[in-house]
C-alpha cells in the first residue's frame, strides 16, 4: 500500500483532461482520413444546414403557387423548375430537406430504441425470454413492412407523427434481430465474464461492455435504415397516409410528379435526387463512422 | 478479521451441470481452507474441476445449466452460498477477484485500459470519477506500466502488458483473496516469470490471499505455500508444499510427478499416467482415479475412500496414504 500512497500527490486533473481530448480527437483525426466518409458528412451537413435555415435560403416560399408558371423548364428565376402548381421546385426541395431528414432519422431512432432494446434483451437473457421477445418480433416480421406502417398510420390517422412511428415500428424487427446476433456473440467473450468477476450490474454489462461492442452492424443497418424511412414515409404520403399536401416531402414530391414524367423530367428528378444524394451521404458516413469509432481498426 | 477464522473455507461443495446429454458432476465435495496471506496452489488435469471451483467461489457458476447442489463457502466467516445477487456484487471485485486465463480476451476492447481500471474502483469505492482515474494510474504504474498508457486501448498492448493490466483491475480494489485461474498459461515462458514475479510482489505488498489455479507443477513450487491437487471433482491430496512434494501420497500425485521429464535423465519418452480422466457424467464407483491407479485393489473400486490425514494439515482421499505406496 504504501507505493500507491506515495504517487498520491501526482496532479490528477492533467491527465484527465489530455485523455478526453486525444480520445475525441483520435476518432476525428482517423475521420479525416477517410475521405468518401469525409464526402458524406459534407453533403449530410449541407441538407442539415438547408433544412435549419430554409426560411433564409429558400427563393420562395414552399407553397406559393403560381399557376401561369406551371411546368417551367429550370431557368434562372426557377433552378429547378416549377412543378403542376406553379412552385418553386428548389424551394420545396430545401423545406422538404426539414421534413424527410426528420422522418428519416427519428423514425430510425424508434426502430433502433425499440428493436434494439428488445433484441439486446432477448438475448442476453436467452431461455423463455428470448423465446418471448423473438417470437413476437417473427410475427411482426411476417407482415409486410409497407403494410404494417399502412395499417398503423391508418389506426393513429395522418401526420408527420404517426408517419414516424408507423415507420419507425416497421423497422422495429430488422434491428431487434441484427442487435440480437451481435449481441450473442459479444456476451459470449471472457471480458463479459471479466466485468461481472468485478461486480458489475447488469445494465452496465449490456451498455457499456456489451452494447459498444456490437455497434458496427447496427450502425451500417441505421443509415441504410434511414434511407428505407424516408423511402417508406414517401410510401405513406403517396397513398394520403402520410404527409399531408402542401407540406412538402420529397417523397410525396416524387409521388405527385409521377403522373407528368412524359413531358416534365424535372419534376421527379430533383426530388428524386435529393434523396439519393442524403442517401449516399448517409452510408458513405455509416461506413467511415463505423471504421473510425471501432478502436481495433486504428492504424 | 481474526487469524482463527480461515480466509476461506470451502466445505462439502458440490456442483453439478445439467445438459441434454446427462447431468456432469464437476465438482464433488471439495473441501479447502486458506489462511489470510497464504497462496494455495490449485493444480489438475484439463476438466478436473478447477475453474468451476473457483467459479463457484465467485457464484459466477452459469445457471442454468450449473447449479451448486450443497456444500457451504464460508469466506471470511460468512456463507456465500446463499447470498443475493446484490450482496455478491459488492463481494465481487471488492473482497474477491479474479484473473483470467487468455488476457487477450478478457478485456474489453473498445474501451480504454484506463476506463477499465476504473470502472472497479467506482463500482465499489465513492470516490469522483477523476479521483477514480488517479487511482487506476498509480496502479498501472504499480504493475509497470507507464502512466501515458491509460488512454490506449487494449490492442496496443502485448500480452504479457495485457495480462498486467488485467492483475492491475483484480488488485486495485485491494482484494482479501484473489483467484488466479492460469493467469500464465497464454504467455510464453519468459514473460510467464516476469508476471509471476510481479503477481508475487504485489500480494506480498498488498497482503492479498492467492488461489492459483495451474497445471504447471514446477509454477506451484515457485510461489505456493500449500497444495491442493484435484482429480474428478475432488481434492485427492492437499498440504503444505514441501509435504506434498516431498512427501507424495495419493498415486495421481505421484503420477503427475512421475510425468515430468527430469533434466539429468536422458528419456526416450515421456511418462504420462495411463488411461483419461473418467468421463464427468458418468463417474467411475468407488475411488474415481482407480481405473487407472498402478495400485487399485478391490476395496478401491467398491468403495470411495474418505480423507486420510496424515502429517499436520497434509491428507489424502487413497486407502493406502498412510502406508505409502512403494
Amino acid at each position: 500500500m504504501n507505493e500507491l500512497r506515495a504517487h498520491e500527490a501526482l496532479p490528477e486533473s492533467d491527465r484527465m483532461v489530455r485523455r478526453k481530448k486525444s480520445q475525441l480527437r483520435e476518432t476525428w483525426r482517423r475521420m479525416l482520413k477517410n475521405k468518401a466518409s469525409l464526402v458524406g458528412l459534407t453533403i449530410i451537413v449541407l441538407f442539415a444546414f438547408m433544412a435549419i435555415f430554409a426560411d433564409h435560403i429558400a427563393p420562395y416560399h414552399y407553397d406559393e403557387q403560381k399557376l401561369e408558371d406551371a411546368f417551367l423548364k429550370p431557368s434562372r428565376d426557377h433552378w429547378l423548375g416549377t412543378d403542376n402548381f406553379g412552385r418553386d421546385i428548389l424551394s420545396r426541395i430545401i423545406y422538404g430537406a426539414r421534413i424527410s431528414l426528420q422522418i428519416g432519422l427519428i423514425s430510425v431512432g424508434i426502430g433502433v430504441a425499440v428493436g434494439g432494446s428488445l433484441g439486446a434483451f432477448a438475448a442476453y437473457y436467452g431461455g423463455y425470454t428470448d423465446n418471448a421477445i423473438m417470437r413476437f418480433i417473427d410475427v411482426l416480421l411476417a407482415i409486410p413492412n409497407i403494410v404494417l406502417a399502412i395499417s398503423i398510420s391508418a389506426a393513429l390517422g395522418p401526420g408527420l407523427v404517426n408517419a414516424m412511428i408507423a415507420v419507425g415500428i416497421g423497422t422495429v424487427p430488422i434491428y431487434a434481430r441484427v442487435v440480437r446476433a451481435s449481441v450473442m456473440t459479444v456476451k459470449e467473450q471472457e471480458f463479459v465474464e471479466a466485468a461481472r468477476c468485478i461486480g458489475a450490474k447488469t445494465p452496465r454489462i449490456l451498455l457499456r461492455h456489451i452494447l459498444p461492442n456490437a455497434m458496427a452492424p447496427i450502425i451500417v443497418q441505421a443509415t441504410l435504415g434511414v434511407a428505407t424511412a424516408i423511402l417508406a414515409a414517401a410510401g405513406l404520403s403517396f397513398i394520403g397516409l402520410g404527409i399531408q399536401p402542401p407540406t412538402p416531402e420529397w417523397g410525396a414530391m416524387l409521388s405527385a410528379g409521377r403522373q407528368y414524367i412524359r413531358d416534365h423530367w424535372h419534376i421527379v428528378t430533383f426530388p428524386g435526387l435529393a434523396i439519393m444524394l442524403t442517401i449516399f451521404a448517409l452510408n458513405l458516413l455509416g461506413d467511415g463512422l463505423r471504421d473510425a469509432l471501432d478502436p481495433r481498426l486504428k492504424r | 478479521m481474526n487469524n482463527a477464522t480461515p480466509l476461506l473455507h470451502v466445505k462439502n461443495l458440490h456442483v453439478r451441470y445439467t445438459t441434454d446429454e446427462g447431468t456432469v458432476h464437476a465438482v464433488n465435495g471439495v473441501d479447502l481452507v486458506m489462511k489470510k496471506g497464504e497462496t494455495l496452489g490449485l493444480v489438475g488435469e484439463t476438466g478436473a474441476g478447477k475453474t468451476t471451483t473457483a467459479l463457484s467461489i465467485l457464484r459466477l457458476i452459469p445457471d442454468p445449466p450449473g447449479e451448486i447442489t450443497s456444500g457451504e463457502i464460508l469466506f471470511d466467516g460468512h456463507d456465500l452460498v446463499p447470498y443475493s445477487a446484490m450482496k455478491m456484487r459488492k463481494v465481487r471485485g471488492n473482497h474477491i477477484s479474479m484473473i483470467f486465463q487468455d488476457p487477450m480476451t478478457a478485456l474489453n476492447p473498445v474501451l480504454t485500459i484506463g476506463d477499465q481500471i476504473s470502472e472497479v474502483i467506482r463500482l465499489h469505492d465513492r470516490l469522483s470519477r477523476s479521483e477514480a482515474y488517479g487511482k487506476a494510474t498509480r496502479m498501472l504504474e504499480l504493475v509497470g506500466i507507464p502512466a501515458d498508457r491509460m488512454g490506449e486501448y487494449p490492442h496496443q498492448f502485448s500480452g504479457g502488458m495485457k495480462q498486467r493490466v488485467v492483475i492491475a483491475i483484480a488488485l486495485v480494489c485491494n482484494p482479501l483473496l484473489l483467484i488466479a485461474d492460469e493467469p500464465t498459461t497464454a504467455l510464453d515462458v519468459t514473460i510467464q516469470a516476469q508476471v509471476l514475479e510481479l503477481m508475487q510482489n504485489l500480494r506480498t505488498e498488498l497482503g492479498t490471499s492467492m488461489m492459483l489455479i495451474t497445471h504447471d507443477l514446477g509454477v506451484v513450487a515457485k510461489i505456493c505455500d500449500t497444495v491442493a491437487i484435484m482429480y474428478a471433482g475432488e481434492i485427492v491430496e492437499y498440504g503444505t508444499l514441501q509435504e506434498v512434494y516431498n512427501n507424495t501420497r495419493h498415486p495421481y500425485t505421484k503420477g503427475l510427478f512421475g510425468s515430468i521429464p527430469k533434466i539429468d535423465v536422458r528419456e526416450r519418452r515421456l511418462k504420462p499416467i495411463p488411461g483419461l480422466m473418467p468421463d464427468p457424467t458418468h463417474l467411475p464407483q468407488g475411488c474415481s482415479f482407480h481405473p487407472r491407479c498402478p495400485f487399485c485393489t478391490d476395496q478401491c473400486r467398491h468403495k470411495k475412500p474418505e480423507n486420510v490425514l496424515l502429517y499436520g494439515d497434509h491428507f489424502a482421499k487413497c486407502y493406502y496414504a498412510e502406508d505409502g505406496l512403494q
